[in-house]
Protein backbone atom coordinates (compact mmCIF):
# COMPACT_ATOMS: atom_id res chain seq x y z
CA UNK A 1 0.00 0.00 0.00
CA UNK A 2 2.77 2.57 1.01
CA UNK A 3 4.88 1.14 -2.07
CA UNK A 4 1.99 1.81 -4.34
CA UNK A 5 2.03 5.64 -2.70
CA UNK A 6 5.13 6.43 -3.34
CA UNK A 7 5.00 5.09 -7.13
CA UNK A 8 1.84 7.08 -7.47
CA UNK A 9 3.59 10.59 -6.32
CA UNK A 10 6.55 10.09 -8.22
CA UNK A 11 4.41 9.08 -10.91
CA UNK A 12 2.52 12.21 -10.19
CA UNK A 13 5.53 14.44 -10.24
CA UNK A 14 6.60 13.50 -13.47
CA UNK A 15 3.44 14.00 -15.11
CA UNK A 16 3.47 17.17 -13.39
CA UNK A 17 6.24 18.31 -14.47
CA UNK A 18 5.56 17.73 -17.87
CA UNK A 19 2.10 19.37 -17.59
CA UNK A 20 3.80 22.41 -16.43
CA UNK A 21 6.63 22.34 -19.71
CA UNK A 22 4.51 21.97 -22.58
CA UNK A 23 6.17 24.24 -24.80
CA UNK A 24 8.75 20.95 -24.66
CA UNK A 25 6.19 19.51 -26.73
CA UNK A 26 5.93 22.10 -29.25
CA UNK A 27 10.00 21.39 -29.66
CA UNK A 28 9.73 17.73 -29.69
CA UNK A 29 8.20 17.91 -33.09
CA UNK A 30 11.16 19.42 -34.47
CA UNK A 31 13.39 16.71 -35.14
CA UNK A 32 11.33 13.90 -36.03
CA UNK A 33 9.45 16.43 -38.75
CA UNK A 34 13.37 16.85 -39.82
CA UNK A 35 13.57 12.82 -40.45
CA UNK A 36 10.68 12.07 -41.97
CA UNK A 37 10.52 15.30 -44.35
CA UNK A 38 14.62 15.15 -45.48
CA UNK A 39 15.54 11.87 -44.47
CA UNK A 40 12.19 10.26 -45.63
CA UNK A 41 12.18 12.48 -48.81
CA UNK A 42 15.98 12.25 -49.56
CA UNK A 43 16.09 8.66 -49.16
CA UNK A 44 12.59 7.64 -50.83
CA UNK A 45 13.79 9.50 -54.40
CA UNK A 46 16.41 7.08 -54.23
CA UNK A 47 14.95 3.73 -53.69
CA UNK A 48 12.96 1.09 -55.06
CA UNK A 49 12.03 0.36 -51.65
CA UNK A 50 11.93 -3.45 -51.03
CA UNK A 51 11.07 -4.56 -54.78
CA UNK A 52 7.97 -2.86 -54.24
CA UNK A 53 6.76 -5.75 -52.13
CA UNK A 54 4.35 -3.82 -50.16
CA UNK A 55 2.36 -0.67 -50.84
CA UNK A 56 4.28 1.42 -48.77
CA UNK A 57 6.67 4.32 -50.31
CA UNK A 58 9.64 4.80 -47.72
CA UNK A 59 8.31 7.83 -46.05
CA UNK A 60 5.07 5.66 -44.76
CA UNK A 61 7.71 2.71 -44.40
CA UNK A 62 9.83 4.85 -41.67
CA UNK A 63 6.63 6.61 -40.15
CA UNK A 64 6.36 4.33 -37.33
CA UNK A 65 10.07 4.20 -36.76
CA UNK A 66 10.39 7.50 -36.52
CA UNK A 67 7.42 7.35 -33.95
CA UNK A 68 9.37 4.42 -32.05
CA UNK A 69 12.52 7.29 -32.32
CA UNK A 70 10.57 9.63 -30.42
CA UNK A 71 9.10 6.89 -27.39
CA UNK A 72 12.88 5.55 -27.73
CA UNK A 73 14.26 8.86 -26.83
CA UNK A 74 12.06 10.24 -25.06
CA UNK A 75 12.25 6.82 -22.95
CA UNK A 76 15.67 6.69 -22.33
CA UNK A 77 16.01 10.49 -21.17
CA UNK A 78 12.73 10.25 -18.86
CA UNK A 79 14.57 7.42 -16.62
CA UNK A 80 18.25 9.31 -17.33
CA UNK A 81 16.61 12.36 -15.84
CA UNK A 82 17.22 11.26 -12.07
CA UNK A 83 20.84 12.60 -12.97
CA UNK A 84 19.26 15.96 -12.77
CA UNK A 85 17.56 15.11 -9.88
CA UNK A 86 20.64 14.22 -8.26
CA UNK A 87 22.40 17.40 -9.67
CA UNK A 88 19.93 20.09 -8.17
CA UNK A 89 19.64 18.33 -5.29
CA UNK A 90 16.04 16.98 -5.05
CA UNK A 91 16.71 13.50 -5.42
CA UNK A 92 18.39 14.14 -1.67
CA UNK A 93 14.43 14.52 -0.84
CA UNK A 94 13.26 11.29 -2.32
CA UNK A 95 16.06 9.07 -0.76
CA UNK A 96 15.50 10.16 2.86
CA UNK A 97 11.46 10.12 2.73
CA UNK A 98 10.19 6.99 4.46
CA UNK A 99 9.50 5.13 1.18
CA UNK A 100 11.19 2.52 -0.54
CA UNK A 101 13.81 2.98 -3.01
CA UNK A 102 12.21 0.66 -5.16
CA UNK A 103 9.22 1.95 -5.15
CA UNK A 104 10.53 4.94 -6.27
CA UNK A 105 12.66 3.64 -9.27
CA UNK A 106 9.20 2.13 -10.37
CA UNK A 107 7.50 5.14 -9.95
CA UNK A 108 10.13 6.72 -12.03
CA UNK A 109 9.99 3.97 -14.94
CA UNK A 110 6.05 4.76 -15.12
CA UNK A 111 6.11 7.87 -15.61
CA UNK A 112 8.68 8.38 -17.78
CA UNK A 113 7.22 5.61 -19.94
CA UNK A 114 3.40 7.43 -19.84
CA UNK A 115 5.62 10.75 -20.87
CA UNK A 116 6.75 8.62 -23.52
CA UNK A 117 3.57 7.04 -24.45
CA UNK A 118 1.97 10.83 -24.86
CA UNK A 119 5.22 11.93 -26.68
CA UNK A 120 4.60 8.77 -28.97
CA UNK A 121 0.70 9.90 -29.54
CA UNK A 122 1.67 13.15 -30.29
CA UNK A 123 3.36 11.98 -33.37
CA UNK A 124 0.54 11.01 -34.43
CA UNK A 125 -0.53 14.48 -36.31
CA UNK A 126 2.20 13.76 -39.10
CA UNK A 127 -0.39 10.61 -40.29
CA UNK A 128 -2.11 13.10 -42.59
CA UNK A 129 1.03 14.52 -44.17
CA UNK A 130 2.50 10.89 -44.22
CA UNK A 131 -0.78 9.72 -46.16
CA UNK A 132 -1.73 6.59 -44.00
CA UNK A 133 -4.84 6.28 -42.57
CA UNK A 134 -5.30 4.42 -39.04
CA UNK A 135 -8.39 3.81 -37.33
CA UNK A 136 -8.97 4.18 -33.25
CA UNK A 137 -8.85 0.97 -32.68
CA UNK A 138 -5.23 1.05 -34.09
CA UNK A 139 -4.48 4.36 -31.39
CA UNK A 140 -5.96 2.56 -28.72
CA UNK A 141 -3.62 -0.56 -29.93
CA UNK A 142 -0.68 1.61 -30.21
CA UNK A 143 -1.12 3.21 -26.78
CA UNK A 144 -0.25 -0.21 -24.94
CA UNK A 145 2.78 -1.00 -27.58
CA UNK A 146 4.40 2.31 -26.90
CA UNK A 147 3.87 1.95 -23.05
CA UNK A 148 5.52 -1.41 -22.79
CA UNK A 149 7.93 -0.69 -25.08
CA UNK A 150 8.65 3.00 -23.36
CA UNK A 151 8.72 0.93 -19.39
CA UNK A 152 11.33 -1.04 -20.12
CA UNK A 153 13.30 1.76 -21.92
CA UNK A 154 13.02 4.12 -19.06
CA UNK A 155 14.24 1.31 -17.14
CA UNK A 156 16.94 0.76 -18.90
CA UNK A 157 17.84 4.94 -18.48
CA UNK A 158 17.16 4.88 -14.43
CA UNK A 159 19.72 1.65 -14.75
CA UNK A 160 22.03 4.15 -16.56
CA UNK A 161 21.20 7.17 -14.29
CA UNK A 162 22.14 5.23 -10.89
CA UNK A 163 25.88 4.18 -12.43
CA UNK A 164 26.72 7.54 -14.12
CA UNK A 165 27.16 10.79 -11.65
CA UNK A 166 27.86 13.53 -13.76
CA UNK A 167 26.07 15.64 -16.02
CA UNK A 168 29.09 15.38 -18.22
CA UNK A 169 28.30 11.88 -18.76
CA UNK A 170 24.68 12.52 -20.63
CA UNK A 171 26.86 12.94 -23.67
CA UNK A 172 28.11 9.86 -23.39
CA UNK A 173 25.01 8.26 -23.24
CA UNK A 174 23.40 10.08 -26.00
CA UNK A 175 26.08 8.76 -27.92
CA UNK A 176 27.01 5.17 -26.96
CA UNK A 177 23.81 3.97 -26.06
CA UNK A 178 20.86 5.69 -27.47
CA UNK A 179 22.19 6.25 -31.35
CA UNK A 180 23.31 2.46 -31.31
CA UNK A 181 19.42 1.20 -30.29
CA UNK A 182 18.12 3.38 -33.18
CA UNK A 183 20.26 2.78 -35.43
CA UNK A 184 20.48 -0.61 -34.90
CA UNK A 185 16.92 -1.20 -35.58
CA UNK A 186 14.65 -1.35 -38.59
CA UNK A 187 12.95 1.92 -37.32
CA UNK A 188 14.94 3.24 -41.02
CA UNK A 189 15.23 0.27 -43.15
CA UNK A 190 14.41 -3.36 -43.32
CA UNK A 191 16.48 -6.40 -41.92
CA UNK A 192 15.27 -8.75 -44.23
CA UNK A 193 18.15 -8.27 -46.58
CA UNK A 194 21.20 -6.66 -44.43
CA UNK A 195 24.38 -8.88 -44.26
CA UNK A 196 24.29 -11.38 -41.10
CA UNK A 197 27.20 -8.30 -39.10
CA UNK A 198 24.43 -6.34 -39.35
CA UNK A 199 21.39 -8.49 -39.81
CA UNK A 200 21.94 -10.36 -35.85
CA UNK A 201 22.69 -7.35 -34.13
CA UNK A 202 19.22 -5.87 -35.10
CA UNK A 203 17.65 -8.94 -34.23
CA UNK A 204 19.28 -8.83 -30.93
CA UNK A 205 18.40 -5.26 -30.59
CA UNK A 206 15.73 -5.18 -28.35
CA UNK A 207 14.50 -1.91 -29.77
CA UNK A 208 13.87 -3.44 -32.84
CA UNK A 209 11.05 -5.93 -31.71
CA UNK A 210 9.53 -2.19 -30.36
CA UNK A 211 10.18 -0.94 -33.93
CA UNK A 212 8.44 -3.63 -35.09
CA UNK A 213 5.52 -3.93 -32.90
CA UNK A 214 4.28 -0.34 -33.44
CA UNK A 215 5.48 -0.75 -37.50
CA UNK A 216 2.96 -3.60 -37.79
CA UNK A 217 0.38 -1.66 -35.72
CA UNK A 218 0.84 1.20 -37.74
CA UNK A 219 0.75 -0.16 -41.53
CA UNK A 220 -1.40 -2.88 -42.44
CA UNK A 221 -0.21 -5.11 -45.40
CA UNK A 222 -2.64 -5.50 -48.37
CA UNK A 223 -4.48 -9.09 -48.62
CA UNK A 224 -1.90 -11.50 -49.71
CA UNK A 225 1.14 -9.29 -49.08
CA UNK A 226 4.16 -10.61 -46.95
CA UNK A 227 4.04 -8.88 -43.29
CA UNK A 228 6.19 -6.60 -42.61
CA UNK A 229 7.23 -8.04 -39.35
CA UNK A 230 10.78 -9.15 -38.93
CA UNK A 231 11.79 -12.75 -39.73
CA UNK A 232 14.42 -14.73 -37.54
CA UNK A 233 15.52 -17.99 -38.05
CA UNK A 234 12.63 -17.94 -41.17
CA UNK A 235 9.55 -17.00 -38.56
CA UNK A 236 7.92 -14.23 -38.69
CA UNK A 237 7.48 -11.90 -35.50
CA UNK A 238 3.74 -11.40 -34.84
CA UNK A 239 3.02 -8.39 -32.81
CA UNK A 240 1.89 -10.63 -30.12
CA UNK A 241 5.33 -12.01 -30.10
CA UNK A 242 6.80 -8.81 -30.14
CA UNK A 243 5.08 -7.25 -26.98
CA UNK A 244 6.07 -10.73 -25.45
CA UNK A 245 10.18 -10.07 -26.10
CA UNK A 246 9.62 -6.39 -24.82
CA UNK A 247 7.91 -7.35 -22.00
CA UNK A 248 10.14 -10.10 -20.67
CA UNK A 249 12.86 -7.37 -21.75
CA UNK A 250 11.35 -5.02 -19.77
CA UNK A 251 10.57 -6.89 -16.59
CA UNK A 252 14.24 -7.61 -16.90
CA UNK A 253 15.60 -4.02 -16.92
CA UNK A 254 12.60 -3.00 -14.29
CA UNK A 255 14.22 -5.50 -12.18
CA UNK A 256 18.05 -4.50 -12.79
CA UNK A 257 16.70 -0.86 -12.13
CA UNK A 258 15.13 -1.52 -8.97
CA UNK A 259 18.14 -3.21 -7.78
CA UNK A 260 20.59 -0.63 -9.22
CA UNK A 261 18.66 2.01 -7.59
CA UNK A 262 18.38 0.84 -4.19
CA UNK A 263 21.77 0.08 -3.87
CA UNK A 264 23.55 3.32 -5.18
CA UNK A 265 24.47 5.70 -2.17
CA UNK B 1 22.38 3.66 5.60
CA UNK B 2 24.31 2.15 7.89
CA UNK B 3 26.58 3.29 10.65
CA UNK B 4 30.31 3.24 10.30
CA UNK B 5 30.11 1.72 14.64
CA UNK B 6 28.22 2.10 17.10
CA UNK B 7 24.28 2.82 17.17
CA UNK B 8 21.32 5.77 17.85
CA UNK B 9 18.32 6.09 18.73
CA UNK B 10 16.23 8.95 17.78
CA UNK B 11 12.96 9.85 19.57
CA UNK B 12 12.86 6.25 20.68
CA UNK B 13 13.60 4.57 17.33
CA UNK B 14 16.57 2.31 16.46
CA UNK B 15 18.22 4.12 13.69
CA UNK B 16 19.23 0.73 12.00
CA UNK B 17 16.04 -1.75 12.06
CA UNK B 18 13.36 1.64 12.73
CA UNK B 19 14.25 3.53 9.33
CA UNK B 20 10.82 4.41 8.12
CA UNK B 21 9.80 5.30 11.63
CA UNK B 22 12.81 7.62 12.32
CA UNK B 23 12.58 9.07 8.75
CA UNK B 24 9.01 9.74 10.05
CA UNK B 25 10.08 11.53 13.20
CA UNK B 26 12.86 14.01 11.55
CA UNK B 27 13.08 16.71 9.68
CA UNK B 28 15.92 17.53 7.51
CA UNK B 29 17.13 21.00 6.10
CA UNK B 30 20.34 20.08 4.12
CA UNK B 31 23.06 22.68 3.16
CA UNK B 32 22.54 22.21 -0.47
CA UNK B 33 19.43 22.98 -1.82
CA UNK B 34 17.28 20.11 -2.17
CA UNK B 35 14.03 21.59 -3.63
CA UNK B 36 12.50 20.87 -7.59
CA UNK B 37 12.70 24.08 -9.31
CA UNK B 38 10.40 23.33 -11.88
CA UNK B 39 7.71 22.67 -9.48
CA UNK B 40 5.42 25.39 -7.40
CA UNK B 41 6.58 26.05 -3.68
CA UNK B 42 2.87 24.31 -3.06
CA UNK B 43 4.15 21.20 -5.08
CA UNK B 44 7.21 20.68 -3.47
CA UNK B 45 5.20 20.95 0.13
CA UNK B 46 2.41 18.79 -1.24
CA UNK B 47 4.88 16.21 -2.55
CA UNK B 48 6.66 16.11 0.50
CA UNK B 49 3.38 16.03 2.69
CA UNK B 50 2.27 12.81 0.53
CA UNK B 51 5.37 11.10 1.18
CA UNK B 52 5.49 11.85 4.88
CA UNK B 53 1.61 10.53 4.97
CA UNK B 54 0.80 13.83 6.04
CA UNK B 55 -3.22 12.99 5.95
CA UNK B 56 -4.51 15.23 2.59
CA UNK B 57 -7.01 17.85 5.36
CA UNK B 58 -4.23 18.16 7.67
CA UNK B 59 -1.59 18.46 4.98
CA UNK B 60 -3.59 21.72 3.33
CA UNK B 61 -3.60 23.71 6.65
CA UNK B 62 -0.11 22.69 7.44
CA UNK B 63 1.19 23.82 4.46
CA UNK B 64 -0.44 27.23 4.67
CA UNK B 65 0.62 27.28 8.23
CA UNK B 66 4.44 26.46 7.43
CA UNK B 67 4.51 28.86 4.00
CA UNK B 68 2.62 32.06 6.29
CA UNK B 69 5.34 31.08 9.20
CA UNK B 70 8.31 31.54 6.15
CA UNK B 71 6.25 34.75 4.49
CA UNK B 72 6.36 32.97 1.34
CA UNK B 73 2.23 32.42 1.42
CA UNK B 74 1.98 35.08 -0.88
CA UNK B 75 4.21 32.90 -3.46
CA UNK B 76 3.09 30.12 -2.93
CA UNK B 77 1.91 29.32 -6.92
CA UNK B 78 5.41 30.58 -8.02
CA UNK B 79 7.50 28.11 -9.96
CA UNK B 80 10.77 28.43 -7.05
CA UNK B 81 13.37 28.50 -10.00
CA UNK B 82 12.41 32.07 -9.12
CA UNK B 83 13.02 32.05 -6.06
CA UNK B 84 16.41 34.02 -4.66
CA UNK B 85 18.72 31.97 -2.28
CA UNK B 86 16.93 32.96 0.92
CA UNK B 87 13.67 32.23 -0.20
CA UNK B 88 13.85 28.74 -1.22
CA UNK B 89 15.83 28.12 2.54
CA UNK B 90 12.94 29.36 4.21
CA UNK B 91 10.72 26.85 2.35
CA UNK B 92 12.90 24.19 3.15
CA UNK B 93 12.97 24.96 6.68
CA UNK B 94 9.03 25.88 5.94
CA UNK B 95 9.37 21.65 4.36
CA UNK B 96 11.10 20.12 6.94
CA UNK B 97 8.83 21.53 9.56
CA UNK B 98 5.61 19.78 7.39
CA UNK B 99 5.08 16.49 9.06
CA UNK B 100 5.53 17.65 12.72
CA UNK B 101 9.28 16.40 13.03
CA UNK B 102 10.67 15.23 16.96
CA UNK B 103 13.83 16.33 15.71
CA UNK B 104 15.20 19.15 12.98
CA UNK B 105 18.31 18.57 11.76
CA UNK B 106 19.70 22.26 9.72
CA UNK B 107 22.92 22.05 8.45
CA UNK B 108 24.07 25.22 7.94
CA UNK B 109 21.04 26.62 7.48
CA UNK B 110 22.36 30.95 7.19
CA UNK B 111 25.51 29.39 4.80
CA UNK B 112 25.90 32.21 2.15
CA UNK B 113 23.30 34.35 3.15
CA UNK B 114 22.84 38.06 3.33
CA UNK B 115 22.31 39.15 7.20
CA UNK B 116 18.78 40.22 6.15
CA UNK B 117 18.27 36.67 5.34
CA UNK B 118 20.19 35.10 8.02
CA UNK B 119 18.64 37.71 11.15
CA UNK B 120 15.24 36.39 9.15
CA UNK B 121 16.18 32.67 9.59
CA UNK B 122 17.19 33.04 12.71
CA UNK B 123 13.66 34.57 13.98
CA UNK B 124 12.25 31.27 12.51
CA UNK B 125 14.22 29.06 14.39
CA UNK B 126 13.75 31.02 17.84
CA UNK B 127 10.00 30.77 16.97
CA UNK B 128 10.04 27.36 16.46
CA UNK B 129 11.41 26.36 19.80
CA UNK B 130 8.52 28.24 20.94
CA UNK B 131 5.86 26.98 19.17
CA UNK B 132 6.69 23.58 17.88
CA UNK B 133 8.42 21.78 20.80
CA UNK B 134 10.62 20.17 19.14
CA UNK B 135 14.55 19.89 19.24
CA UNK B 136 17.07 21.28 16.73
CA UNK B 137 20.21 20.39 15.74
CA UNK B 138 21.90 22.98 14.37
CA UNK B 139 25.09 23.12 12.62
CA UNK B 140 27.28 26.54 11.73
CA UNK B 141 30.51 27.44 11.66
CA UNK B 142 29.07 31.53 13.19
CA UNK B 143 30.48 31.71 16.63
CA UNK B 144 27.66 34.07 17.56
CA UNK B 145 24.68 31.45 15.89
CA UNK B 146 26.38 29.22 18.39
CA UNK B 147 25.56 31.37 21.40
CA UNK B 148 21.48 30.59 21.73
CA UNK B 149 22.06 27.24 21.71
CA UNK B 150 21.27 25.29 25.13
CA UNK B 151 24.30 22.61 24.99
CA UNK B 152 27.00 22.87 22.24
CA UNK B 153 29.05 20.17 20.90
CA UNK B 154 32.20 21.20 19.42
CA UNK B 155 33.72 18.75 16.75
CA UNK B 156 36.89 18.75 15.47
CA UNK B 157 38.08 16.48 12.82
CA UNK B 158 35.58 14.46 13.47
CA UNK B 159 35.52 14.11 17.39
CA UNK B 160 33.48 15.95 19.47
CA UNK B 161 35.73 17.71 21.71
CA UNK B 162 33.44 19.44 23.90
CA UNK B 163 29.87 19.56 25.03
CA UNK B 164 28.29 21.69 27.51
CA UNK B 165 26.48 24.41 27.62
CA UNK B 166 27.54 27.83 26.40
CA UNK B 167 28.34 29.81 29.53
CA UNK B 168 29.94 26.53 31.13
CA UNK B 169 32.53 26.34 27.83
CA UNK B 170 33.21 29.80 28.37
CA UNK B 171 33.60 29.24 32.25
CA UNK B 172 36.26 26.76 31.03
CA UNK B 173 38.63 29.11 29.44
CA UNK B 174 39.48 30.01 32.91
CA UNK B 175 38.31 33.99 33.49
CA UNK B 176 39.03 37.11 31.34
CA UNK B 177 41.11 36.63 28.29
CA UNK B 178 44.40 39.15 28.11
CA UNK B 179 46.20 39.81 25.14
CA UNK B 180 49.67 41.39 25.41
CA UNK B 181 51.93 43.00 22.55
CA UNK B 182 55.51 43.01 24.04
CA UNK B 183 59.28 44.39 22.37
CA UNK B 184 59.97 40.33 23.76
CA UNK B 185 57.43 37.89 23.85
CA UNK B 186 59.78 35.55 24.95
CA UNK B 187 61.32 37.59 28.21
CA UNK B 188 57.02 38.37 29.01
CA UNK B 189 56.78 34.93 28.84
CA UNK B 190 59.37 33.77 30.98
CA UNK B 191 58.51 36.98 33.36
CA UNK B 192 54.99 36.21 33.27
CA UNK B 193 55.75 32.49 34.31
CA UNK B 194 57.62 33.46 37.19
CA UNK B 195 55.62 36.63 38.76
CA UNK B 196 52.63 34.77 37.83
CA UNK B 197 52.56 30.94 37.37
CA UNK B 198 50.36 31.57 34.13
CA UNK B 199 51.58 30.30 30.58
CA UNK B 200 51.04 32.31 28.49
CA UNK B 201 50.39 31.27 24.83
CA UNK B 202 51.68 33.27 21.43
CA UNK B 203 48.86 33.88 18.85
CA UNK B 204 48.33 36.38 15.88
CA UNK B 205 47.40 39.26 18.33
CA UNK B 206 50.88 38.48 20.38
CA UNK B 207 50.15 36.98 23.85
CA UNK B 208 47.36 35.64 25.15
CA UNK B 209 45.90 33.98 28.14
CA UNK B 210 43.94 34.01 30.89
CA UNK B 211 42.99 35.00 34.45
CA UNK B 212 40.02 35.11 36.62
CA UNK B 213 39.61 38.60 37.20
CA UNK B 214 41.25 40.53 34.76
CA UNK B 215 40.30 44.27 35.87
CA UNK B 216 42.32 43.86 39.29
CA UNK B 217 45.14 41.36 37.20
CA UNK B 218 46.68 43.93 34.63
CA UNK B 219 47.55 46.71 37.23
CA UNK B 220 49.70 44.50 38.99
CA UNK B 221 51.09 42.38 35.50
CA UNK B 222 51.77 46.26 34.18
CA UNK B 223 53.44 47.24 37.10
CA UNK B 224 55.84 44.09 37.66
CA UNK B 225 56.58 43.67 33.66
CA UNK B 226 60.25 44.65 33.27
CA UNK B 227 59.72 44.40 29.02
CA UNK B 228 58.27 46.84 27.42
CA UNK B 229 54.25 46.80 27.30
CA UNK B 230 53.04 47.64 23.91
CA UNK B 231 49.46 47.15 23.56
CA UNK B 232 47.18 45.64 26.16
CA UNK B 233 43.69 44.37 26.14
CA UNK B 234 41.14 42.49 27.71
CA UNK B 235 37.46 41.01 26.59
CA UNK B 236 35.22 38.34 28.06
CA UNK B 237 35.81 34.58 26.92
CA UNK B 238 33.73 34.32 23.59
CA UNK B 239 32.66 30.80 21.93
CA UNK B 240 35.85 32.03 19.71
CA UNK B 241 38.23 31.71 22.85
CA UNK B 242 36.71 28.30 23.18
CA UNK B 243 37.14 26.93 20.05
CA UNK B 244 40.63 28.28 19.82
CA UNK B 245 41.60 26.89 23.44
CA UNK B 246 39.76 23.27 22.59
CA UNK B 247 41.49 23.04 18.68
CA UNK B 248 44.31 25.12 18.85
CA UNK B 249 43.76 26.29 15.63
CA UNK B 250 42.07 29.49 13.97
CA UNK B 251 38.34 28.62 12.50
CA UNK B 252 38.33 27.80 8.98
CA UNK B 253 36.07 26.87 6.13
CA UNK B 254 35.93 22.84 5.56
CA UNK B 255 38.86 22.26 3.58
CA UNK B 256 36.38 18.99 2.20
CA UNK B 257 36.21 15.51 3.65
CA UNK B 258 38.19 14.29 6.93
CA UNK B 259 40.04 17.52 7.33
CA UNK B 260 36.43 19.18 8.37
CA UNK B 261 36.20 21.13 11.20
CA UNK B 262 32.70 22.03 12.16
CA UNK B 263 30.94 22.88 15.39
CA UNK B 264 27.74 21.37 15.92
CA UNK B 265 24.94 23.28 18.03
CA UNK B 266 22.07 22.11 19.53
CA UNK B 267 19.28 23.88 19.95
CA UNK B 268 16.25 22.44 22.99
CA UNK B 269 13.65 23.65 23.66
CA UNK B 270 11.00 21.84 25.70
CA UNK B 271 7.39 21.92 27.27
CA UNK B 272 7.70 25.75 25.87
CA UNK B 273 10.28 26.90 28.10
CA UNK B 274 12.87 28.40 26.34
CA UNK B 275 16.35 27.21 27.59
CA UNK B 276 19.45 29.50 27.07
CA UNK B 277 21.32 27.96 29.53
Amino acid sequence: MSNLRAMYIIWYRDILRFWRDRARLVTSFAQPFLFLVIIGTGLSSGLALMGGATDYNYIQYMYPGIIAMVVLFTGIMGGVSIVWDREFGFLKEVLVAPISRGAVAVGKALGGATIATAQGLVMLVFVPFVGVSISVAQVFLLIPLMFVFAFSLTSLGILIASRIKTMESFQVVMQLMIFPLFFLSPALFPVERLPSWLGVPVRLNPVSYGVDSLRQAVLTPAEGAPSLGISILGHTMSIGEDVAILALFGLIMAGLAVWSFRNQE
Amino acid sequence: MKPTSGGATLNGYDVRRQQNQVRNSLGLVFQDPSLDIRLTALQNLSFHAFVYNVPRAVARKRIEEVLRMVELWDRRGEEVRNYSGGMRRRLEIARGLLHHPKVLFLDEPTLGLDPQTRNHIWNYILELRKQENITIFLTTHYMDEAEIADRIAIIDYGRIVALDTPEALKRSVGGDVITLRTENDDRAIEEIREHHHIEARRDSDGLCFEVVNGEEFIPGLVGALETEIRSISMHRPTLDDVFLKLTGREIREEAGGEAAMKRQITLRQAGGRRFFG
